[in-house]
């Protein structure tokens, strides 16, 4: 029983920080998938007196991902009831031409700015549009889940940290004992910290079981899933492999660091 | 005969530089048994830990069977300890181990095969009328029963000297009248030489002894 609670104090402890390490992958995910629709969804519209070729605009300009003329024809055919056939032809020769221009990624305002005015600085090109005000404001409250964020990832760090140290101190205390003892035999520092060793190794393994499970039952109820679906984003909540790899990967590396730290600030008892 | 221990000028001190030994020679022969006495603070438990190697002389010289305690390195000291069997008075058992583990201690770290270890621990165990408990635990004992065990796990792995510091403090007459037959059966049929801190020689010592006695600083031997 005592076995048992001396590892759950540092399965916990892991369990706690794998857990929220993955939260903020799945909020890093979204974010990111965020961003991605909204570029899918944001273009800038040109207007220009001729044709323009995108390979040369892409060559100019590295922002820009593609370039797709918008044909007039829809707006043509609601004045047919009200124009003849010659002032059609008129009108059609005397349209300008207009493009939507999509991105490589959803541009800052300054960049948008840069992109407009050189745009208009160009000779075929009439006018550029680019929806900055309703740009903006998407942009800012992109920022703003980003800045959210990081303070959480901060926060999660210093917790993190916190709970480490504190793990550390029960660790000492838990262990200290039974080192000077074999010390005091002459146990060699390797034979002394085996346990320390072994317990950091099972407790990681366990705790990195723990959240593959916990996120395998989070998937299964697909509670989740429809909920990104209901906002049209795709998420991978828990990638079976990569992020088992990290998790195992990061509890072993902490939990050995753990055992590691302790062995070195410990000291005789004289 | 040999001499296991050597102290030469030796003088001990603490990291404030109160010396607590002062140039003191003595030395002590292979097999014998020997009481050191004297008031609390004297410095009696501080010579014992430089016998093992957990203080270093601040001066002098000290050898603990062939091995120089000054500047030792740590894996010279993991060597002399493994010869050495300790016995304290607050016993300094691994709790969390069983009494057979406990015992089994030396011989672990000294890479004995298993088998060989757990005849001896049964060995050990029976000798000091506790095998009937090897499955339990040390707070499950009386405080006789855990000193016994003690007293088994330092003499399990054959050492050339048993260090005891007040061994029999925390015990009845009884309990103690077991230790020090323990310490005497040691002595006698397995010739190690037995240093003991105690305050008072027992009465009941049935073979010869060597008493050294600590006073001001200074060690000088009772005749």
């Amino acid at each position: 029983m005592k076995s048992l609670k001396n590892h759950f104090s540092l399965i916990a402890a892991l369990f706690t920080i794998l857990f929220t390490l993955q939260v903020y992958q799945i909020l890093e995910r979204t974010i990111t998938a965020y961003e991605e629709s909204l570029r899918a969804n944001y273009s800038i519209v040109v207007i220009a007196n001729t044709e323009l070729e995108e390979a040369s605009l892409k060559s100019q300009f590295t922002l820009i991902r593609s370039l797709e003329e918008v044909s007039p024809e829809k707006v043509i055919k609601r004045l047919e009831k009200e124009m003849d056939k010659t002032s059609l032809g008129l009108l059609r020769a005397s349209l300008p031409r207009f493009y939507r221009l999509s991105l490589e990624h959803y541009p800052e305002p300054e960049e948008v700015d840069m992109l407009s005015s050189q745009l208009e600085n160009m000779k075929q090109i009439k006018r550029v549009e680019s929806f900055s005000k309703t740009h903006d404001q998407i942009y800012k409250l992109l920022l703003l889940y980003k800045g959210i964020t990081q303070v959480f990832a901060f926060a999660i760090f210093v917790v993190t940290l916190l709970l480490i140290i504190k793990e550390m101190r029960i660790w000492q205390f838990q262990h200290a004992e039974r080192m000077n003892i074999m010390a005091l035999f002459g146990a060699p520092i390797m034979l002394r910290s085996a346990v320390l060793f072994r317990l950091a190794i099972i407790d990681a393994l366990c705790a990195a079981a723990l959240v593959l499970a916990a996120f395998g039952v989070i998937i299964r109820t697909r509670w989740a899933e429809s909920y990104f679906n209901e906002i049209n984003i795709q998420v991978t909540l828990f990638d079976y492999a990569k992020d088992s790899f990290l998790h195992f990967a990061i509890a072993l590396s902490l939990s050995v660091l753990l055992a590691l730290l302790l062995i070195i600030n410990h000291k005789e008892e004289v | 005969m040999d001499k296991v221990i050597i102290a030469n000028d030796l003088t001990l001190s603490y990291n404030n530089n109160e010396t607590i030994i002062n140039q003191s020679n003595f030395s002590i022969n292979s097999g014998e048994f020997v009481f050191i006495t004297g008031a609390s603070g004297s410095g009696k438990s501080t010579l014992l830990k430089s016998l093992y190697g957990a203080i270093a002389p601040k001066q002098g010289e000290l050898i603990v069977g062939g091995v120089k305690i000054n500047d030792i390195s740590s894996k010279k000291l993991n060597f002399l300890r493994r010869h050495v069997g300790i016995v304290f008075q607050d016993y300094k058992l691994i709790k969390e181990w069983t009494i057979e583990k406990n015992v089994m201690l030396p011989l672990i770290i000294s890479g004995y095969a298993k088998d060989v270890s757990e005849i001896q621990v049964q060995k050990l165990l029976t000798h000091v009328k506790l095998n009937h408990q090897m499955g339990k635990y040390p707070p499950e004992l009386s405080g006789g029963e855990q000193q016994r065990v003690a007293m088994a796990r330092a003499l399990a792995h054959n050492p050339i000297i048993i260090l005891a510091d007040e061994p029999t403090g925390n015990l009845d007459d009884y309990s103690a009248q077991v230790i020090w037959n323990l310490l005497e059966g040691a002595c006698t049929q397995l010739k190690t030489t037995i240093v003991v801190v105690t305050h008072h020689i027992p009465e009941t010592m049935k073979i010869d002894y060597k008493h050294l006695h600590i006073e001001y600083g200074s060690i000088y031997e009772v005749s």
